[in-house]
């Protein structure tokens, strides 16, 4: 299928996959935690530093400028609750290598799910044929690099059977029924994954990781005098199975079925363009589809983002400072390195109003010439890297959000959202309002659901008039889509007023 | 793995699933190959090619369930895998429901050749991938001096799978597709408009190359300039390309999961009205060289043309053996194959001309429909449609409404259905939509 250029997100609630349940599975691993040194990823993987070093040699062969080999053996469990009871499980075991090789602004792709060194040379040489002149083998020295850890793990994935998961789901399930007997139907879903990555390329750089996510997903369904109503609760973070606590379950089943509730007052509002007042948290959507892809230096190198000729220049108003950082310590979109060898960072989009960078991948960076910045992102050994968010956020404002509120005559202020989009050359970006109210007279009155938000990216960021001190971030399970690869991120904002949007509803 | 082989595997894996203590089991085992190409303003952008295999098993294991998948295919690695699934299905709650379909309903063999599969696509020379990828993007590259960019694509695929019942099912089957896209992009005060054209096929010397990215091109040109228009309610006219957008709501609140999840806005609605009376769509998985063509589904069912919507009446979900029997109805299948409308007799331009103020719709953006009640609200982009012309583009504008009352107002469908796609759907004219603009 043919995937245009445009990009979306959504939370996910049901991830494909798995759950085995009982480790080991691999003759080769461990079944717990690999120890922090290069040997145990080589071992892990059964292959040596001659063998990479002879990959990427053939991989650079026909003269390109810059080849990589990513390792990757993931494990994927969900476990998912219908009609009470924790009565199906799925898993997913994953391995392989992708061999990327690149020429200039080019880039040859292979990959191997077998790590004989016969059947990576052949994917390497493969790949290769990006370029087309001749190289030389690699003679470099090979650099051990150790990455920070961000995430902390007390208890892992693997070491954690589903008879320990199912007591949680369970809760979360109860919790939900116990509160309000219009609850009629309750779906959850506890996805975890674990990734071991290897990665090496052709300036020498050997480098490992051990990749904990795990999300946790509730659809509460009520009923009420004929009328259904649903909300989706959500969670997702890095770290391990201490994610499990049951002030967790209460805390998510209260939530759900307190929107599930409001819903039943709400309705789509009369159609139109008007100020928009974005809650603190989840509203952070706002940043990723507005503003934040039209950001991936990607669109920007090949002329295509709205933002191509904006370096440096004013863009939104003085108190505007937007953030992508990928550093945060057991954020969904965290990482202690990128997909490509480079260190995340905390990177400055917006600067007081002021475009100071874009998102880099290597390919960007270099033709740039700036550092990278830690953006280059895949999916999975089977795909090429290319710029992409992890947490984006905006910092504290000046107003306080009961100033902001009040300050509105006739709009709306949104909180939930299920999903946004965006086109990167024209500008337009939407996201989906699950539930808010209306704004009348400086007051919240009438709930709301159901609409799509529309608007222009460059025009939305310059009329964010206000924004208050009431920063959050939302740690639900976004899914980040761009040219059929999906990535983890996570979004923040304060409450945020702007001047206009096209909402959409119904017509008098 | 030819196909011998991947029955032999699918059949030991079995033995083994039995073997260890489950009651029944199911398995799969598929590869696929794939070339991708990416052009750009005349260089060559990316190059990838993928081979990958796996195997995924579904264990039933004292009315417990669960389906587990990997691409580590080592005899000793499955084994272990396959007892540690079964172990972990232990721990589940039992589900009464859960057993594999009934055998009666399995497709057997003697099925009519569907002519949807290519094998001449796994040995197309290289240089011939890039050579049609290059000619899709010599239609526009350097065309009209507004241009900053102009990408093409290539894509192949072929895939081989064979999946095996404890219960008696064997089948297998092949796929191929082949599609070229353009993507253009261009530079104006207001903004980077930016349009796409693609054509795909099962069959390479069936791939319609030219003129793809003459449309992608002048379908960009078009959308310099675009406008909002007033909020207010249109007649609206929806591009066949885009109007799967519209359509797949429904296709979802037919699904049995989404039925006993009470996630269906259908639900309870056999046999009774649920559009205008002028539709009519079918499931048609016997199609020869239909994209969605199948002798079975996912489950191994043999395939049967069915009915979804008879003159506005609906009659037949989309039904799972596992759902089936928890709603208590019969399986039909839990996935559509091709699904086909009922063509209208005018063009999308003849359909316009008859519009006075309105909106013709070639593209949506975000939005979503809420499942359970069928709300939803969709951006989109298109064109204001003034005394039978388009006058102007428009875009970053909403269209909302409730699907259940959003059907009734359909008042025409265009003769324009695409072929080569699962979803045989034309433009259709909707009257009196709510629209959001200014």
């Amino acid at each position: 299928m043919y995937i245009k250029r445009r990009d979306f997100i959504k939370t996910g609630t049901i991830a494909a996959a798995g759950s085995i349940i009982v480790p080991p599975l691999l003759h080769s691993c461990n079944m717990t935690r690999l120890s922090d040194n290069a040997e145990s990823y080589l071992n892990h993987f059964e292959v040596t530093p001659e063998t990479l070093k002879k990959v990427i040699s053939a991989a650079m062969s026909k003269g390109a400028d810059y080849a990589d080999l990513f390792f990757e053996h993931t494990l994927n469990n969900t476990s998912a609750l219908e009609d009470g009871k924790v009565n199906s499980a799925y898993s997913n075991i994953s391995s392989g290598v992708g061999i990327r090789v690149v020429k200039g602004e080019q880039t040859g792709y292979a990959y191997s799910e077998d790590l004989t060194p016969e059947a990576m040379l052949k994917s390497a040489a493969t790949a290769a044929n990006i370029a087309d002149s001749s190289g030389k083998p690699f003679t470099g020295k090979t650099k051990e690099y150790l990455a920070p850890g961000y995430y902390n793990i007390t208890k892992s994935w693997e070491e954690t059977s589903i008879k320990d998961k199912i007591p949680y789901i369970q809760r979360l399930n109860d919790n939900m029924f116990a509160q309000d007997k219009r609850v009629t139907k309750v779906n959850a879903y506890l996805g975890d994954t674990t990734s071991y990555i290897l990665f090496f390329n052709s300036d020498g750089l050997l480098t490992w990781d051990y990749r904990p996510l795990v999300f946790l997903a509730g659809i509460c369904i009520m009923e009420d005098k004929g009328r259904v109503e649903n909300f989706t609760v959500s969670r997702s973070y890095r770290t391990g199975a201490e994610f499990l606590t049951n002030d967790l379950m209460d805390t998510m089943a209260k939530e759900a079925v307190a929107k599930t509730t409001l819903l039943f007052e709400a309705s789509q509002p009369i159609a139109g363009e008007m100020p928009v007042v974005l809650g603190a948290g989840d509203s952070g959507i706002l940043l990723h589809e507005a503003m934040g892809h039209a950001f991936e230096a990607d669109f920007n190198r090949k002329n295509l983002s709205i933002f191509s000729d904006k370096m440096g220049k004013k863009i939104a108003e003085d108190f505007v400072t937007i953030i992508d950082d990928g550093t945060i310590p057991g954020n969904r979109g965290t990482l202690n390195f990128d997909d490509e060898g480079n260190p995340t960072a905390k990177t400055t989009l917006v600067s007081k109003g002021i475009l100071t960078s874009y998102l880099h991948d290597r390919i960007s960076a270099n033709y740039y010439k700036v550092a990278p910045t830690g953006n280059g992102r895949r999916q999975s050994f089977r795909h090429i890297p290319m710029p992409r968010m992890r947490s984006t956020y905006m910092e504290n404002g000046p107003h306080k959000k009961d100033e902001i509120i009040s300050s509105v005559k006739n709009g709306i202020y949104v909180e939930s959202f299920s999903n946004g989009e965006v086109n990167i050359g024209q500008g337009d970006f939407t996201f989906y309002v699950k539930f808010g109210y209306l704004i009348e007279d400086g007051k919240l009155t009438r709930p709301i659901k159901d609409v799509n938000i529309i608007g222009n990216g460059p025009q939305a960021l310059a009329d964010i008039e206000m924004a208050a001190d009431d920063f959050a971030l939302s740690n639900g399970t976004w899914t980040c889509g761009k040219n059929g690869q999906g990535a983890p991120v996570t979004m923040g904002l304060p409450t945020v007023k702007i001047k206009k949007l096209t909402v959409g509803g119904i017509n008098a | 793995m030819n196909k011998e082989e991947k029955y032999s595997l699918a059949d030991m894996v079995i033995e083994h699933a039995l073997k260890s203590g489950a009651n029944q089991a199911a398995v799969s085992v598929y590869d696929n190959r794939s070339t991708d190409i990416e052009i750009r303003n005349q260089n060559i952008d990316s190059l990838k090619e993928s081979n990958q295999s796996g195997l995924s098993v579904e264990v039933y294991v004292d009315k417990k369930y669960s389906a587990h998948s990997t691409n580590r295919l080592k005899k000793e690695e499955l084994f272990r895998f396959v007892e540690e699934a079964i172990a972990a299905t232990r721990y589940l709650a039992e589900d009464e429901f859960r057993s594999l379909p009934e055998p009666d309903l399995y497709y057997k063999g003697g099925g009519p050749d569907l002519n949807n599969f290519d094998p001449s696509i796994d040995s197309v020379d290289p240089a011939k991938k890039i050579f049609l990828a290059r000619q899709v993007l010599d239609e526009a590259y350097g065309k009209d001096e507004r241009i900053i960019s102009v990408s093409s694509y290539y894509s192949d695929s072929v895939s081989n799978q064979v999946k095996v019942a404890s219960n008696g099912f064997r089948g297998d089957n092949q796929n191929s597709n082949v599609s070229v896209v353009a993507e253009v992009s261009v530079a104006t005060d207001t903004g980077r408009p930016s349009d796409y054209w693609y054509e795909s096929s099962l069959f390479m010397d069936k791939l319609k190359v030219a003129g793809t990215g003459e449309k992608a091109l002048q379908r960009t040109l078009k959308k310099i300039n675009p406008r909002k228009i007033a909020t207010g309610k249109y007649t609206v006219i929806i591009e066949n390309r885009v109007a799967s957008r519209i359509a797949q709501p429904i296709y979802q609140a037919l699904l049995g999961s989404s039925l006993y999840q009470k996630q269906s806005f259908l639900a309870g609605k056999q046999n009774s009205l649920i559009t205008s009376p002028i539709l009519t769509v079918v499931d048609d998985p016997l199609i020869p060289g239909g994209p969605g063509s199948r002798l079975f589904d996912d489950e191994g069912l043999a395939a049967v043309k069915r009915p979804v919507i008879e003159k506005g009446i609906l009659r037949n979900y989309f039904i799972d053996t596992y759902y089936g029997r928890k709603l208590g109805m019969k399986p039909t299948s839990g996935s559509s194959s091709n699904i086909v409308f009922s063509p209208g007799k005018r063009t999308p331009e003849e359909m316009i001309k008859s519009v006075k103020k309105g909106i013709f719709i070639t593209g949506f953006i975000g939005g979503n429909c809420n499942g359970s009640t069928g709300d939803f609200s969709y951006g989109f982009e298109g064109f204001y449609i003034e005394d039978g012309n388009l006058a102007y583009p428009v875009n970053e504008m909403n269209i909302s409404g409730n699907m259940n009352k959003f059907w009734f107002t359909l008042a025409e469908l265009g003769n324009d259905i695409r072929e080569n796609e699962t979803l045989r759907i034309p433009s259709l004219m909707f009257e009196n939509a709510d629209l959001s603009g200014i």
